[in-house]
């Protein structure tokens, strides 16, 4: 294969400026995606007719607002170069094997084939919506602070609601695998790109769009339905539910192109010796949770479509005056969304599990274990959704089953619990900053888990559903369980990434100050769903109100939190800038055996793999890879 | 190698913490969970949740006091580098943990579904047909749910429909939840009551208030900008007083009783498209 073998960087004459702005790269993909922004516009108000009802009584263009995001996504995938490699091909042409990769900082403003260009595009993207979304709860938590809406008022608050959780629950989809799977799976397996690198850049530039997508809604009115954009609610909304549908269809499509590409890359691409016992179980998360990814995604891709023909063209697929059924958006919706809630938590088990090792300093424990709790989790992730709806009178007999598919998904993640316990016991363990984000996972998923058991439970779900014990219990599994790993995934990841330290004293300051807000933010919600608060209102009961206020003043503290860790960054990263060593951790994996920055072709021969990337213990570890590190540079 | 018996020593602490602090949960945390015991419904999800505190107590203090024994034990010791013990698995500890969860969860459905069927669905919606029904007779309470409040018919006293919800003390209740336009949530929170409002669909719940006094009806399905406001207040009067009430209602609401549609389980909703 030509495209796997490492050309050298040729020296490139830089061509003056006025050549460098006119080409496929981010000025032209925005030229064309405004552009087609305002064709779509412009073409719905064309075709709209009065068979689309509702257009001329409400001054609303639903048709014209949809073809015109779909038209300047269209135009801005084109400018940024995504045409190109099919259209040369159905011209004939040799189209290049690989793009952008050797030209300094500006291949992070585009299309580049080189997958550790896309996971630092992933972490910065991903990182700028993550604090969007941030940035939403606390004002989400500053309207609470009183028991009628006065702050923003009820209508822009549900429209923050909406957007803090659609963004979460679809940017942090690939909060682990956009980042950190696309930079690492590749090395891990000991290969030097992924399966589809152009479809690598795709799924990151789609992402892109569909958060810029979801921050406009705010020019159309909001939406509010919350991120689960139940029917019919979501068909009596006004436009900014267009940005919802068109939102979270990319994301379900960069969710499942993501998947498909890690899948193809797992399954294909593994070095010699790379055997499927000898695949760190980060690379195993991954796979479980591409799974995931491909099967649930198209469900949502599906649903919104119907959701949108409802809302435009006058199906009735969910408008139950015409023959349609709100269950079965509800029904839908959590086909999709339970396993989606599992693409957040997965990830994170496999970076706990490939952590822990190293800084305990033992091999992990009871590694097929781990791999049979994260298939299991994976499987029965699509047995459970309706315990979504214990309440809503749907499929009623059937409840005594989805208690119990429930109940049964804890037996694998219990695996999970078993290969830390494992781990942990009689181990060396040090302290680093990513080494307490994983022990504050174990706490935090334990908290999620246990107060799961009451959700689960049909009669006592009947007082919790729909109320802030539910918010409580999956901030503890999702920002417990994904944030808390992100995290540690960042500081254990970022001397590889950049070649540079974060401070460690200011890593200490971001987690106590962390996980301590965000347990006093939390672990009160549990008790106000109890006392009868429910989701999503802007205003409660007036004997609330002490415990709301504890709790935005918490939230307020884990937002400044999260300053402390953006001031690391810059300050290390930008000012300080002192280099890291290869391997700070001694781990025993492959990607630290590399130099840092990992040079653009990875290796310089294809490594051969004869055993699994934990020999830690051993007097004489055996050979985990041969490496040969290409130069650094490029 | 001189390590103490970890093992032992865990087993002991975390069985004398399960000893003192299991019971102390159950006897003193039990009875004040919510929702207290306004009906026989909420009852016993008092005691439901009871039962699953002190099950979760010990699981959740083995992982606590297992954390903290590794953070304080199974550290590196001061400016060493050692490695840890080569330890990849153990075929009889997976099993034992497999067998105690699995035997764990299947107690928890089970003990679910004979509380859920055996309570008649145990307060919450059951949808149009609940398997589980009480015997005996039931009063007929329609709870009508639309943008943004809820309202109350009585099929059995003319199917008047009031913005008031009173129930009697000690009677077995059929509550008929609907919508007319958008999913609500009919949460009755101190009756321990929960059903989705859907158009076109009767969900029914079964509750029988046993305490006299105010109880606390929000929606608690997200339904529009002014869900939050989406509340009110029922009262659970004696038998006596519910007659009295009833009736005075039949004849305030006369008029309006008139120009109502006949009752029936749902009604079909208003069109929720914009500008219809």
């Amino acid at each position: 294969m030509s495209a796997a073998a490492a050309t050298p960087a040729p020296v490139a004459v830089r061509p003056p400026l006025w050549r460098r702005l006119i080409g496929f790269n981010l000025l032209t993909a925005v030229v064309l995606g405004v552009g087609g922004y305002y064709l779509g516009w412009f073409v719905g108000h064309q075709i709209s007719s009065p068979t689309f009802v509702y257009e001329e009584a409400t001054n609303e263009n639903d048709v014209a607002l949809l073809l015109a995001y779909l038209f300047g996504v269209a135009g801005f995938l084109i400018g940024m170069g995504f045409a190109n490699y099919p259209v040369m091909r159905l011209l004939g042409r040799p189209p290049s094997l690989r793009e952008k990769e050797e030209q300094g900082i500006s291949r992070y403003f585009g299309l580049c084939t080189d997958h550790k260009v896309v996971g630092m595009q992933y972490l910065i993207g991903i990182g700028v919506f993550f604090f969007v979304g941030g940035l939403n709860a606390l004002l989400i938590r500053t309207e609470l602070l009183h028991d009628t809406p006065t702050f923003v008022g009820p209508n822009q608050y549900l429209s923050l609601v909406g957007m803090h959780g659609s963004m979460m629950m679809g940017m942090l989809t690939s909060a682990i695998l956009g980042p950190f799977a696309n930079y690492f799976v590749p090395i891990l397996i000991g290969a030097r790109r992924m399966a589809f690198p152009r479809i690598e850049s795709l799924t990151f530039w789609l992402l892109m769009a569909a958060g810029f997508i979801l921050v406009s809604t705010i020019f159309f009115g909001g939406f509010p339905t919350g991120w689960t954009g139940y029917e019919p609610l979501n068909n009596e909304a006004v436009m900014g539910m267009d940005s919802y549908i068109i939102f979270f269809a990319l994301v379900g499509v960069s969710m499942a192109l993501l998947g498909l590409n890690m899948l193809a890359t797992i399954i294909t691409m593994r070095a010699p010796g790379m055997t499927w016992s000898r695949l760190p179980i980060f690379v195993w998360s991954v796979f479980a949770t591409a799974i995931l990814m491909v099967l649930a995604a198209p469900v949502l891709i599906a649903t919104l479509t119907m959701a949108a023909l409802d809302r435009t063209i006058g199906t009735t697929f969910f408008v139950a005056g015409g023959g349609g059924s709100s269950y079965l958006f509800e029904n839908l919706f959590w086909f999709f969304g339970h396993p989606e809630v599992y693409v957040l938590a997965l990830p994170g088990f496999g970076i706990v599990l490939e952590l822990l090792p190293v800084f305990t300093r033992k091999p992990l424990w009871g590694y097929r274990l781990a791999v049979s709790g994260m298939l299991g989790v994976t499987l029965l992730s699509f047995l459970v959704w309706q315990h979504h709806l214990f309440v809503s009178g749907i499929n009623a007999d059937l409840r005594p089953f989805y208690m119990l598919s429930t109940e049964i998904i804890s037996i694998p993640t219990g695996f999970i619990f078993l290969c830390v316990i494992g781990t942990l016991w009689r181990g060396r363990a040090t302290f680093a900053v990513p080494m307490l984000f994983c022990l504050a996972w174990g706490f935090n998923f334990l908290i999620g888990g246990v107060s799961g058991v009451f959700l689960s439970d049909t009669p006592s779900d009947t007082d919790t559903h729909g109320s802030f014990f539910v918010m409580a219990h999956f901030h503890y599994t999702i920002m417990g369980g994904l944030v808390f790993t992100f995290f540690a995934a960042i500081y254990y990841w970022i001397p590889k990434m950049t070649g540079l330290r974060l401070n460690e004293r200011l890593g200490k300051w971001h987690f106590w100050s962390m996980f301590i807000s965000f347990n006093s933010t939390f672990l009160p919600l549990f008790a106000l769903g109890m006392k009868g608060m429910p989701r999503r209102v802007s205003s409660y009961a007036p004997d609330l109100h002490g415990l709301n206020v504890w709790v935005s003043i918490s939230a307020f503290v884990l937002g400044f939190s999260m300053l402390i860790f953006l001031f690391n960054v810059v300050y290390s990263l930008i000012f300080v800038r002192q280099r890291a060593e290869r391997n700070p951790w001694h781990s025993k994996s492959i990607e630290w055996q590399l130099p840092s920055p990992v040079p653009v072709n990875d290796f310089e021969q294809i490594p051969t793999f004869d055993n699994d990337p934990y020999p830690y213990g051993s007097p004489s570890p055996p050979h985990i890879g041969d490496t040969a590190p290409a130069p650094a540079g490029g | 190698m001189g390590e103490p018996n970890h093992l032992r020593r865990l087993t002991l602490i975390w069985l004398i913490a399960t000893l003192v602090v299991t019971p102390l949960v159950v006897i003193f945390v039990g009875p004040i969970m919510p929702p207290g015991n306004a009906s026989e419904q909420s009852a016993g999800h008092v005691t439901d949740n009871t039962v699953l505190l002190g099950m979760a107590t010990p699981v959740l203090l083995l992982l606590l006091i297992y954390l903290a024994y590794a953070v304080i034990f199974f550290r590196q010791p001061q400016g060493a580098v050692l490695e840890g013990p080569q330890l990849r698995g153990d075929t009889r500890i997976q099993t034992a943990w497999i067998v105690v969860t699995s035997l764990m969860v299947l107690v928890l459905a089970v003990y679910g579904s004979v509380r859920l069927l055996a309570d008649n669905g145990a307060g919450s919606g059951s949808g149009p047909s609940p398997v589980a029904k009480p015997s005996g007779p039931k009063l007929p309470v329609q709870v009508i749910a639309q943008q943004w409040e809820f309202t109350y018919r009585y099929p059995t006293y003319g199917g008047v429909e009031t913005p008031h919800l009173e129930l009697p003390r000690g009677q077995m209740v059929e509550l008929h939840v609907t919508s007319l336009d958008v999913i609500h949530s009919f949460w009755a929170i101190q009756l321990g009551v929960k059903a989705d409002a859907n158009p076109q669909v009767d969900n029914i719940a079964f509750v029988k208030p046993t305490d006299l006094g105010r109880f606390e009806v929000r929606c608690s399905e997200l339904c529009g900008i002014w869900h939050g406001q989406m509340f009110d207040y029922g009262h659970v009067v004696t038998p006596a007083a519910f007659q009295q009430w009833i009736h005075q209602q039949q004849v305030i609401y006369a008029p309006v009783t008139k120009e109502l549609p006949p009752y029936k389980t749902t009604y079909l909703p208003e069109p929720t498209r914009r500008g219809e």
